[in-house]
């Protein structure tokens, strides 16, 4: 695909890949095999039928394509985006074990982006059932989540902390990767739908999650809050100015358009040499954002080697096209600042790979007396998140070790008729899987309110007997609301 | 009926400090004395946290005190009146305080604290609990809410900097003053600039009296996300927005917390010559 020059691109906040035209897209869609065992199909966290969106563009049947894409998943402009095809759909696509993988990705955001420019919107009509469910955060769990609802005639209303609506895909993507009106013309899509989206709601402080059940009389809730608490590392140096988290690098410059001060007010004072610490997708993103801002230098700073950072392939391949520098083996002692509390430098020492660990990663040893600086004026920490405190703190749902909340098997959590999906419970993942996580929470939610798709044919109970929640018999439709 | 986020009353107490009533039913009706907000004057401002100096459930309004100092803060005193709708606010945020237990407390407001002490003073008092209050500002003109203050406590000191009214002093000569006349207080709370939060703390210190302060640090989402607003307290790391804003001052590192408050200066510098340049251009330029 069509991409923007590194050295041109490294210098603005458009797009890189610059996205398929008709032609581009009739040429791959040739390349699918229709293979009659659907690899592609299994790779997809939410199942999306792949085969079948590939044939309609085929056959110039692009609305149909829209359609099929969007049976399964409503926000197809940002999956195409954001997925780690790689490990997932293309990973697994038949093409792919000889040649290049049929590009479903780039496909996929080829329809959705058709559907914005067009203004087409995937609503059928829908009898209102009257029940009314919350969902508690507007990232891709909750609009995942929202978007089933609504279709089964729910009365789906989307609580949000923030100004705007799209939780980690408006604050954490950049626009470069992810633009803010696509993210903003695929929930117009929802609103259309009939979600309704409330901004500047902090759930758990000016209602609790309980509360939502009882006097905001909704019948269900879903809570996917995000895993959005920064770690640190605790080393000396950490609270001058000019180390931050990268959340706190990204929210200024996504969210608050802090690249745009003053014209915007949020101020963001980037660094001309800059050091960011993790190699995920959320390192990547900050290198590159600072790159933007116009660092002379950037250095990512990984314990471990290349093979073992976890950031989507493109991402890195794009970082390293734009010319940022990789300090493999090498992980942060201490910042070291100068005599106005500013950041001056890192100072790191070399590792080297060890045992594995719990994650099957092998665990990097510190080389003795190997330490160096790096000369640096901004430090951005990219090594994880944890769990958001707030709803711990203000509810009674029952969390792990880590602050997560805890769910079974069928996202359900510790109070009835809450369930809880994404980054909050399995700690930071992709926006793919939270999307999986929000379906499947749809879904077991519908079974709970006593809906059934009038499209879907149920085949079999499943094996064993169709089982009870909270003590209710699942077969029988019409239970008795459990109140919290 | 006003909407959300309106204007419904201001006050100007000076040239500097200014009111605002802003309706927002659900949150008066549930915030706390300690809580905060984050508001964002238009869809170009940043986000900035301001404590809740009032909130009043029948009227469904929360109140604000505002200090023009910045950009921000003085766009918005020259922007905000009535019917003008904030862009957002949110909250109520941070850890309520911690009222009940002490049976002699001290509330002391410094300058603009005094707004954000005022209601954990009233709920003291609402508690049974024997009210010093302490108010000190540069001058006798800058004083609000004398009154107001005053009703809640069961003794009232003020102290002015130029000695314009009350003891001529620092909030911290109010406080030895308490601390003189009465051997009992269990508990001292302090909200003002970080410098004397730091002063309160340590004429606290040598008598072993529990003194909780609410720490100001620079915040863009108030929700724990970004870790802006991380403070150390004893030997840890901990977010203002969350896991505050109430901490025990004997822990606080006051000197981390005013030189993380300054990282930003060139920027606000940056921002407020752009602001008042361009309200000395005539009309039309």
């Amino acid at each position: 695909m069509q991409e923007q020059d590194p050295k041109v691109r490294a210098t603005n906040f458009g797009e890189v890949a610059c996205g398929y035209t008709l032609e581009d897209a009739l040429r791959e869609a040739d390349r699918c095999l229709m293979c009659p065992d659907e690899p592609c199909i299994r790779g997809c966290p939410v199942e999306i039928d792949i085969p079948a969106f590939i044939m309609k563009i085929t056959e110039k049947s692009l609305r149909g394509a829209y359609e099929t894409i969007t049976d399964t998943n409503l926000l197809p402009a940002i999956c195409g985006r954001v997925c780690p095809q790689e490990s997932q759909c293309e990973g697994a696509c038949t093409v792919g074990e000889t040649l290049e993988p049929v590009a479903i990705g780039r496909l996929e955001r080829f329809v959705g982006d058709l559907a914005i420019a067009e203004g087409w919107a995937s609503v059928p009509y829908v009898e209102p059932s009257g029940l009314r469910v919350a969902v508690v955060g507007s990232g891709p769990a909750g609009a995942a989540c929202a978007a089933d609802l609504a279709k089964a005639g729910c009365d789906v209303t989307v609580y949000e902390a923030f100004h705007e609506p799209g939780g980690v895909l408006k604050y954490g993507i950049p626009d470069f990767r992810l633009p803010n009106d696509v993210i903003d013309a695929e929930i117009d899509k929802l609103r259309a739908l009939g979600v309704k989206f409330e901004c500047n709601t902090l759930v758990g402080r000016l209602f609790t999650v309980e509360e939502l059940l009882t006097e905001l009389d909704y019948q269900a809730v879903f809570i996917g809050t995000g895993a959005g608490a920064p770690s640190f590392m605790g080393i000396p140096g950490e609270s001058l100015a000019g180390a931050m988290s990268a959340n706190e690098l990204l929210t200024r410059c996504n969210l608050m358009h802090a690249r745009d001060f003053p014209d915007y007010d949020t101020p963001l004072q980037a660094g001309k040499r800059v050091a960011v610490i993790g190699a995920g997708n959320t390192a990547m993103d900050a290198m590159r954002v600072c790159l933007r801002l116009g660092a002379a230098s950037v250095s990512c700073v990984y314990r471990r080697t290349r093979n073992e950072a976890p950031a989507r392939a493109e991402e890195l391949h794009h970082a390293e096209d734009e010319g940022i520098d990789f300090h493999w083996l090498t992980s942060p002692v201490e910042i070291l600042g100068d005599a106005d509390n500013n950041v001056r430098g890192i100072r790191c020492q070399r590792m080297e790979l060890g045992e594995p660990d719990e994650s099957g990663r092998r665990r990097p040893v510190p080389v003795p007396d190997s330490e160096f600086e790096i000369d640096v004026d901004m430090v951005v920490y990219a090594i994880g998140t944890s769990a958001n405190p707030i709803l711990g703190q203000t509810s009674s749902l029952e969390l792990n070790k880590r602050g997560y909340i805890v769910t079974d098997d069928s996202l359900a959590t510790s109070i009835a008729g809450v369930w809880a999906g994404g980054d909050i419970v399995t700690g930071a993942a992709t926006v793919i899987e939270a999307m999986g996580a929000g379906r499947k929470a749809a879904r077991e939610i519908k079974a709970y309110l006593g809906l059934r798709d009038t499209d879907v044919v149920y085949l079999t109970e499943p094996a064993g007997g169709a089982g009870k929640r909270f003590g209710i018999d699942l077969r029988e439709h019409n239970f008795a609301r459990v109140t919290a | 009926m006003a909407a959300t986020f309106e204007i419904v009353r201001r006050e100007d107490f000076s040239d500097v400090t200014y009111l605002l009533e802003i309706f927002h039913p659900r949150m008066a009706r549930v915030a706390k004395p300690g809580q905060f907000v984050i508001v964002m004057a238009h869809d170009r401002g940043e986000r900035i946290p301001l404590t809740l100096a009032d909130f009043d459930p029948e009227r469904g309004t929360v109140t604000l005190v505002v200090q023009a100092v910045g950009k921000t803060t003085r766009e918005m005193q020259a922007s905000c009146s009535l019917g003008t709708r904030l862009h957002a606010l949110v909250g109520p945020m941070g850890n309520p305080s911690q009222i009940g237990g002490a049976r002699k407390v001290v509330c002391v407001g410094g300058g603009l604290g005094v707004a954000p002490v005022y209601p954990q003073a009233r709920a003291y008092k609402q508690s049974a609990a024997y009210v010093i209050g302490v108010i000190g500002f540069r001058s006798k003109e800058l004083m609000f809410w004398e009154d107001k203050f005053r009703a809640v406590c069961d003794e009232f000191i003020v102290c002015t900097d130029d000695g314009s009214e009350g003891i001529k002093g620092l909030v911290t000569a109010g406080i030895e003053q308490a601390l003189t006349e009465h051997a009992d207080i269990d508990e001292v709370v302090a909200i003002g600039p970080p410098i004397m939060m730091k002063f309160c703390a340590a004429t606290t210190r040598p008598h072993g009296i529990r003194t909780v302060v609410s720490l100001n640090p620079v915040m863009v989402d108030g929700t724990g996300m970004c870790g802006g607003c991380r403070v150390k307290i004893g030997n840890r790391v901990r977010f203002a927005c969350v896991d505050g804003p109430d901490f025990d001052a004997h822990e606080v590192d006051f000197d981390d917390l005013m030189a993380r408050l300054r990282r930003f200066q060139a920027s606000e510098t940056t921002a407020l010559e752009r602001w008042t340049g361009s309200c000395r251009l005539p009309a039309g330029a």
